[in-house]
């Protein structure tokens, strides 16, 4: 194992979050910060309590994913597609390092960075919002799991993207559609039955599901379910990985 | 004339190569292994294209090997293969002994390349960026020697800058930085010397020798001819995906290159007189000079028997000028032929 070519790739992509910082973290802080006082604060104090929870603290954890994940993808697309679209990626290809050495370089700079987001959102919240966190344990699991899972998945992105346009496509067109409708403003229990049911096909509704289970032990579908639906998009990245190594598929003609 | 060496022979003359011979193996008899072995290398694209075809090359430890080729003849091809950057269609290919698939590993590990490219991050420092590449090539951190490779470099007083604040010889010196990091034993430059000035030039053909001295193998790819023939120890010739030429630089000199001979004369000649019908010679236009062109390997009996027929003919001459073909002529010759 490669262990000095892992922490090269991830020291250069901790260093490129210190570097832009305001990007990397004040602006996500912000823009989740203004949900929190909008929808929390300001709108949330006239709604109704939602599973014996008030509105402010139910949003939380949507609203933690949301940041989550678009920083994940984010993080991870951007750290392989720069050195793709600078040239940069000959010296990654040539190095003595496997792909499993170059995904848990750039993979998991991406989910540590997202995880230390994630955390800095979590206590800015506080600020705002009265919440508690009823398994911290799994809280803290489930934010680690899903940065992972979601750094893979932008980690693929970043490889299929030959442009910056489709590096935005799939945050903006899919996934923060998905996360909106995905229950984290409402219980998918507040919806007509039909849209229960299609609900249920979009993956980001157990995420969030789980994740509101490890705060408040309640939660739209079994928090076992939604561990086993995280599993397997995790499953299914890395073997989409493990298929563009072999293949070289957008890094080795 | 075999100008067609499909099978590169090893070259056992060089002083250079017999030194590392010895010092990479210490007793005589052992064979020695080229650092570079490309056997039957085929490479197609994805779209059909064959940028090299049965490639079979041998590059001794310690040598310099200039690889000579026009556009698009496969040069980077080749060596994006031995580095792993570019996956091979069929063939095998050894770098330091270790095939590049199954030991994939080791044989990167004995490899530094410099790319044609100015690809550098811009908002790193120049420490930052060749320390990245010793680590990424799985050596541990070692600051003596990336302050020995930035000094060498000139490079020392600009670590601290960012990258994209350097001029284009200056990054172009961080690429090299970068691919010494690790100490590699082969190093592929390809086109070093594209776009810098004279004195960087001068400089990188001395840091390529003593690199050279200290047992490191170079190959170069260079559309600066004079830098083969001032640096290579063999010359290779690449054209249409095809070696068409491996020869000891100085062997391949004598074997390809002419010379041209020629006699500024007291008074013009009118038209060429028909004794030198037969000679490849030409008269200028003022008819003041004659101008002998002649295989290296011929000139004792050409030359003598040029003269011969002159001082016969009374044709009295003032002024005698040989000048060597360059390999430049040589090259061209070849890839036009």
């Amino acid at each position: 194992m490669n262990l000095y070519g892992v922490r090269a790739i991830y020291k250069f992509e901790m260093a490129r979050m210190r570097r832009t910082l305001m990007q990397s973290v004040a602006s996500p802080v912000i823009s989740t910060s203004l949900y929190f006082v909008v929808f929390g604060s300001a709108i949330g104090s006239r709604m109704g309590d939602i599973d014996n929870i008030s509105y402010g603290a139910y949003i939380i954890p949507g609203l933690v994913m949301l940041s989550l994940l678009m920083q994940s993808i984010s993080n991870a697309s951007f750290g392989i597609y720069m050195p793709k679209f600078s040239g940069t990626i000959y010296e990654v290809l040539s190095a003595p390092v496997s792909y499993v050495e170059v995904v848990l370089g750039y993979v998991g700079a991406a989910a540590t960075k997202s995880v230390i987001l994630g955390v800095i959102i979590l206590i800015t919240a506080r600020l705002f919002v009265d919440y508690d966190v009823l398994h911290p344990f799994w809280m803290f699991a489930f934010l680690v799991l899903t940065a992972i899972t979601f750094s893979l998945f932008g980690f693929i992105i970043g490889i299929w993207a030959d442009g910056f346009e489709k590096l935005q496509i799939v945050p903006l067109m899919i996934v923060t559609p998905l996360v909106f409708l995905g229950g984290t403003f409402y219980s998918i229990d507040m919806l007509p039955e039909v849209w229960q049911t299609i609900s249920l096909f979009n993956p980001v509704v157990y995420l969030i599901s789980g994740f509101r289970w490890a705060f408040y032990g309640v939660s739209d579908v079994h928090v076992g379910i939604s561990v086993g639906m995280t599993l397997m998009f995790l499953t299914a990245c890395m073997i989409a990985v493990w298929w563009i190594f072999k293949t070289g598929y957008r890094l080795r003609s | 004339m075999e100008t067609i060496a499909h099978k590169a022979k090893l070259s056992k003359s060089s002083p250079v190569v017999r030194k590392y011979r010895a010092l990479i193996h210490h007793q005589q008899d052992m064979p020695v292994q080229p650092d570079i072995s490309v056997k039957h290398l085929n490479k197609v694209y994805a779209d059909g294209f064959r940028a090299l075809k049965d490639i079979n090359l041998d590059i001794e430890p310690g040598e310099i090997f200039a690889l000579l080729g026009p556009n698009g003849a496969g040069k980077t091809t080749l060596i994006s293969i031995i580095c792993g950057i570019v996956n091979l269609t069929d063939g095998e290919v050894k770098a330091a002994g270790f095939d590049i698939i199954r030991d994939y590993r080791k044989a990167r590990e004995s490899i530094g390349l410099v790319p044609q490219e100015l690809n550098t991050d811009s908002f790193e420092t120049v420490w930052d960026a060749v320390s990245f590449s010793r680590g990424l090539f799985g050596k541990p951190p070692a600051p003596d020697h990336i302050e020995k490779v930035l000094k060498d470099l000139s490079l020392w007083d600009k670590r601290n800058n960012r990258i994209m604040s350097l001029s284009g010889g200056m990054k172009r010196r961080v690429m090299i930085a970068k691919a010494l990091s690790h100490e590699p034993r082969i190093l592929f430059l390809d086109e070093p010397t594209a776009g810098v000035d004279v004195e960087l030039r001068r400089d990188m053909w001395e840091m390529v020798r003593k690199l050279r001295e200290n047992g490191v193998t170079i190959i170069l790819t260079t559309h600066y001819i004079e830098e083969a023939e001032e640096m290579a120890d063999r010359i290779g010739v690449i054209r249409h995906g095809e070696i068409i030429l491996v020869e000891d630089k100085s062997r391949l000199m004598s074997k390809l290159g002419k010379k041209e001979l020629r006699l500024h004369l007291q008074s013009p000649l009118e038209k060429m007189p028909g004794q030198l019908a037969l000679e490849p010679i030409e008269l200028s236009e003022d008819g003041y000079e004659l101008i002998y062109t002649f295989d290296s390997q011929q000139e004792q009996a050409g030359v003598a028997r040029l003269l011969r027929t002159l001082g016969d003919l009374g044709i009295e001459y003032r002024d005698i000028q040989t000048r060597e073909s360059s390999l430049e002529e040589i090259f061209v010759g070849l890839v036009n032929e």
